[in-house]
């Protein structure tokens, strides 16, 4: 009996061993293949991060020496009045263009998804495309639509009876209406999601509802939103990110030379202070400001979606 | 009897059919009108791009389409149509002889007949127009903006960009999909929080970064970091090799392949769906980019992409809209070209980043 046992042992530890050492070289391999990721988030995101952070408490400008000021920059983030102005710009915005940008791609997603629309496939591709168009193109041929005079979206009011629409481009009263409507051509991400994650509603859900009697708005309100909500909740997210972000269109509309106080958008703002004045370290205050802002904004969304987002399979 | 149940049958299907019909005329058009809307600058920017100088249109009343006075060339000089009430109704005739009172026309039907004589003063007449768009304007925008040395700038960021985002992300989505690497899970929530850091709070100190080791004024800033991957990339291909069997992977480590092998050979020829989709996502990123390029090229006019390129072009020409308008439209030709042909696999990427996470 203890020539099998040998016998038994030896093949035994044999492959315990080979599996060690074959687990380690595919972590081995792993951390590899992770490499170019790992890299690149210590020398293009948290390195950039921390130092951001630390020019914020310092007079840093490329090329000079580099002074501790203290929280001097941020102080000036809550005294100074462009800072102050933009922000608000960012915001008054965001309260009309947040909404839009969810109704929307909402509207048509629901439209493309309708049983009673032919087509379907061109329709998608055709609402899609507008998303692809360069946004410096989409800014010259909407800045041409919505031409006070001559642009076809006034001749479009006046043909239906609005006989002195404004200039919506540099009427300070209509120019976020202005940014919404040119904003309607960036939806194509947040339509195709919706599109998608009602079809994947299933369609028993429906059937039950209707033999108890649900019209078609009760089916919309009370299946189709809540099955969705965490692709809308996604692109919300999105939204605040990029609101953050917006630059653009600002830009190249009205603020190409100088800064056009309608106009001047956070971001916009920031982009002046750090590359046209070069005040780097107020410009690292900005930028972090800008970062706590939309943090805010994402984890108080985060907080209220356990009420609202409904996720199916619950480990998600 | 018998016959008449037929009939007693169908009128409810024959309603219902009509009904279903009728909704979806209703919602089709419906949907037709609000893409119709929702395109018609499009046509705006379509018909501007082809207007000559005196054809733009000043008024609000001034027609949409390039419309010009219609002459009639008749023995080497050009004479004006107008539309003369005559007493057998309202012909186009070309004006040879203008006066005050009386006019002399002739019919462009047959030229060398006698002139005709109308009483009245010519300037109370309506101008025939013709729509007369004028390409050249295409052809001006090319060279004026110089397009050719545009299109090669772009195309060489967003081509070597392409080649870095498919290198590194295919290597990191492989690692994630593949390989036990301990904290893979916390690092793979790091990696998609990257997604919500905004581009601001790194900004200047990579371009200080940048500045200091000569970086700027060159297309290296454009190219470079994209060789270190990035989360929407990682993510879409990390989705597609999980749904890949891992059978065929072991089946090729029996055979002694290792991991780039497999990689090479097993992983890659199954995913080119996913892999075209990262390709058109960079090259529409890339070739859409305004900020990056305004950031690190604004001092070097020869090495600038079409985006910044045309703004630069359009704020100097911005009196001739004509030609903003036909640069906009050839700054965005080959991304929707591109986008038409590989649209299925663009947009199943974007469902799979915004619907699966």
């Amino acid at each position: 009996m203890a020539s099998p046992s040998v016998s038994l042992s030896t093949p035994v530890v044999q492959p315990q061993i080979r599996r060690r050492t074959v687990q380690q070289t595919q972590r081995l391999w792993g951390w590899v293949f992770l490499s170019p990721w790992i890299a690149g988030f210590l020398v293009f995101t948290l390195f950039p991060m921390a130092a951001s952070l630390y020019f914020s408490f310092t007079n840093f400008q490329i090329g000079q020496e580099i002074k501790w000021v203290g929280l001097t920059n941020w102080q000036k983030l809550f005294t100074d009045p462009v800072t102050l102005s933009s922000l608000g710009v960012t915001l008054r915005f965001g309260l009309l263009a947040l909404p839009v940008s969810i109704l929307f791609p909402l509207l048509i997603a629901s439209m493309l998804n309708s049983k009673f629309v032919v087509g379907k496939p061109a329709l998608r591709v055709l609402f899609y495309m507008p998303y692809i168009i360069p946004s410096i193109s989409g800014i010259f041929v909407w800045q041409s639509f919505l031409n006070g005079q001559t642009g076809w979206f006034n001749r479009l009011l006046r043909l239906i009876g609005i006989t002195n629409p404004p200039n919506w481009l540099f009427d300070p009263t209509y120019i976020n209406t202005a940014l919404v409507l040119i904003g309607l051509w960036g939806v194509g991400n947040a339509m195709l999601t919706m599109m998608a994650s009602m079809q994947g509603v299933p369609t028993e859900l429906y059937e039950a509802a209707r033999v108890d009697g649900a019209g078609p708005f009760t089916l919309f309100r009370r299946i189709t939103l809540p099955m969705i909500s965490p692709v809308i909740f996604y692109n919300l997210v999105l939204t605040v990110i990029g609101l953050m972000q917006y630059f653009d269109v600002p830009f190249v509309l009205s603020n190409t030379t100088r800064s056009n106080p309608a106009t001047n958008f956070i971001n916009l703002h920031l982009y002046r202070t750090a590359f046209q004045f070069q005040d780097m370290g107020f410009g690292a205050a900005l930028a972090w400001f800008i970062f706590i802002i939309g943090l805010a904004f994402t984890l108080a969304m985060f907080a209220t979606a356990r009420r609202w987002v409904y996720y199916a399979s619950g480990d998600n | 009897m018998a016959t008449y149940s037929p009939a007693v049958n169908t009128a409810p299907h024959f309603s219902k059919d009509l009904r279903n019909f009728a909704l979806k005329a209703m919602v089709s058009l419906f949907a037709l009108l609000v893409l119709f809307l929702y395109l018609l600058p499009m046509g705006n920017m379509a018909l501007s791009a082809v207007r000559s100088q005196d054809q733009l249109s000043q008024t609000q009343d001034s027609s949409i389409f390039p419309v010009s006075p219609t002459n009639f060339n008749y023995q080497g000089q050009d004479y004006p149509v107008f539309r003369v009430p005559l007493e057998s109704g309202l012909k186009e005739l070309a004006l040879i002889k203008k006066g005050r009172e009386k006019s002399s026309f002739i019919d462009p039907a047959k030229p060398s007949a006698e002139p005709l004589e109308w009483t009245g003063n010519w300037r109370t007449l309506e101008a025939v127009q013709s729509i007369v768009p004028r390409w050249q304007n295409f052809a001006d925008a090319w060279t004026l903006a110089k397009f050719p040395r545009m299109f090669r700038n772009t195309l060489v960021i967003a081509v070597l960009g392409m080649i870095g985002t498919l290198l590194s992300c295919i290597c990191v989505g492989y690692a994630f999909a593949r390989f036990p690497i301990p904290g893979k899970n916390i690092l793979f929530i790091i990696l998609i929080g990257t997604i919500i850091l905004p581009r601001q709070v790194t900004l200047i100190p990579t371009y200080a970064f940048f500045a200091t080791i000569g970086w700027t004024g060159t297309w290296l800033p454009l190219i470079v970091p994209h060789f270190f991957a990035n989360a929407y990339n990682v993510f879409l291909l990390r989705q597609y090799f999980m749904t890949l069997p891992r059978e065929l992977d072991e089946a090729a480590m029996i055979d002694g392949a290792g991991p780039f092998r497999i990689l090479i050979s097993v992983i890659l020829p199954q995913s080119w769906p996913v892999i075209v989709s990262v390709a058109v996502f960079h090259f529409v990123f890339a070739w859409n980019d305004f900020f990056g390029p305004l950031l690190y090229l604004l001092s070097a006019p020869d090495l600038q992409p079409i985006s910044v390129g045309i703004q630069i072009f359009n704020f100097q020409y911005g009196p001739q809209p004509e030609l903003v308008q036909a640069t906009s439209l050839m700054a965005m030709a080959l991304p929707l070209i591109i986008f038409l042909f590989a649209q299925r696999f663009f947009m199943r990427g974007i469902v799979v980043t915004g619907v699966e996470k």
